[in-house]
């Protein structure tokens, strides 16, 4: 390990309560949930020095999933292991499970939470680009308040959200989508798992007849955070889905995303991978 | 800051030390609590060497910091043995040969326990041991081993799993 311990200080508060009074001191500490992605910075030498706060020590963030009216509530502690196994997510949120298995090992599941993909706002996040295609509301807290925010509106540039540092994920809400709903969640890497993302496309669609009632298009690791295409989901909106409009919308498509070049692909690849993962989406709802 | 008190049990005993708390699980167990059998391949959560069971769970222990096995029930490759016994995971590896340079093998070992013990953890025995590399075997020894294993363990709820059953066609057909 390349890291000097002793210019890390750890706090383990008891309560909720005493986490976010920890927070709101200047300069907060960085919250601590499983490890999966500060601990790999940590071994390799690249986590900033500081005061941390650690996660696990507050049984008030780990609550086990539940129903709550229309909302399924993941606490911010829930696993990918957890959410994966729960047969409430099983049945009625079914793309969790396979983000939540292609996200890595079951060592990493076990450990690795959803809010910690969250707010870690990689642009190649596996996790996020599932939450938000349900239309997910995170709530955060902090010692003046608590207030939900629309995942889809959580980001604001490349590891950009609109977190406040004294702020904690203290729930994450899952919207209960529609039965007779279409998704898509797929994921275009160097290997079937274990890889990290490339293009990652995912969708959720419900039609009246033939008519788009909603679609959700979030794609991950194209732009510099997760992105929800709202201009092609527009064009589609309220229209009936036929090969003419599928050819309309992936022209917006073209035009509204803007792909990353960086070690992984090349902007020229992930433009012609999301138009064929949008296409493909796309002809399996008209086929419907 | 410098250590900090911690406790938690492991193989079934309790620990309590001090230690910096983000010192990795993997080496408070190998320095402080003085267990060398865990092993660090990568040091960064991808090769699986380290895993050990966090309350039962497999957990790569170079990723997780001390502070947070804190209460918790700790298992590695040195609790698997029961009264003088090797556990039929390690009897499987060394019988069908499982096991080359050893690096992994721990790790390996652990990984495949905690499938056995939980079979609905992992769609099959390929995903639950798909976190942990090796580099000698070519991976159809420590399939064997495993299957071999979760037969001699035996009817604790896993009839009907897809892995099993190529070892007895493969018995049949040597």
């Amino acid at each position: 390990m390349r890291t000097y311990l002793p210019e890390f200080d750890v706090v383990s508060p008891r309560t909720l309560d005493e986490a976010l009074r920890v927070l709101s001191q200047n300069p907060p500490p960085t919250p601590l949930a499983g490890g999966t992605d500060l601990m790999v910075l940590m071994n390799a030498g690249q986590l900033k020095p500081g005061a941390y706060l650690n996660l696990h020590s507050i049984s008030d963030l780990h609550r086990p999933i539940e129903e709550a009216g229309k909302e399924i509530v993941f606490s911010a502690l829930t696993t990918y292991s957890e959410a994966r196994r729960h047969p409430l997510v099983r049945r009625c949120l079914p793309m969790l499970g396979i983000a939540a298995r292609e996200i890595g090992a079951l060592q990493i599941q076990s450990r690795g939470t959803w809010a910690g993909n969250i707010v870690n706002a990689s642009p190649a996040a596996d996790g996020v680009p599932a939450l938000m295609a349900y239309d997910t509301r995170v709530e955060l807290a902090s010692h003046s308040g608590t207030r939900t925010v629309n995942l889809c509106d959580f980001y604001l540039g490349y590891k950009k959200t609109v977190r406040r540092p004294d702020e904690l994920i203290t729930a994450i809400r899952i919207s209960i989508p529609a039965d007779r709903r279409i998704e898509y969640y797929r994921k275009v890497g160097t290997r079937k798992f274990q890889a990290i993302s490339k293009v990652l496309l995912a969708g959720v669609i419900v039609l009246e007849g033939r008519r788009v009632e909603k679609i959700r298009l979030v794609f991950a690791s194209v732009m510099p955070f997760t992105y929800r295409a709202r201009q092609t989901e527009s064009i589609l909106q309220g229209r009936d889905i036929d090969s003419g409009l599928i050819a309309e919308a992936l022209d917006v498509l073209k035009q509204e995303l803007n792909p990353i070049d960086d070690i992984r692909s090349t902007a020229r690849y992930r433009l012609g991978v999301a138009a064929r993962l949008f296409e493909e989406f796309l002809q399996k709802a008209r086929m419907k | 800051m410098d250590k900090a008190p911690v406790s938690f049990r492991i193989n079934g005993k309790t620990w309590s030390g001090s230690v910096h708390p983000l010192k990795r699980l993997l080496d408070t167990i190998r320095e402080d609590v003085g267990l060398t059998g865990t092993k660090e391949g990568c040091g960064e959560g991808e090769c699986g060497a380290c895993t050990v069971l966090l309350d039962g769970s497999p957990v790569m222990s170079c990723l997780v910091p001390t502070c947070q096995a804190e209460g918790k029930e700790v298992t590695t490759i040195e609790g698997l043995v029961r009264d003088g016994e090797l556990h039929p995971m390690q009897d499987c590896f060394i019988q069908e040969g499982g096991a080359q340079c050893g690096i992994c093998t721990p790790g390996m070992i652990m990984a495949a326990v905690a499938y056995a013990n939980d079979p609905d953890s992992a769609e099959d025995m390929r995903e639950a041991l798909a976190g942990n590399l090796c580099r000698c075997t070519g991976y159809t020894r420590i399939y064997e081993a495993v299957r071999c294993a979760m037969e001699k363990m035996g009817d604790s709820g896993r009839s009907g799993k897809k892995d099993e059953g190529s070892r007895k066609k493969k018995a049949g057909a040597t």
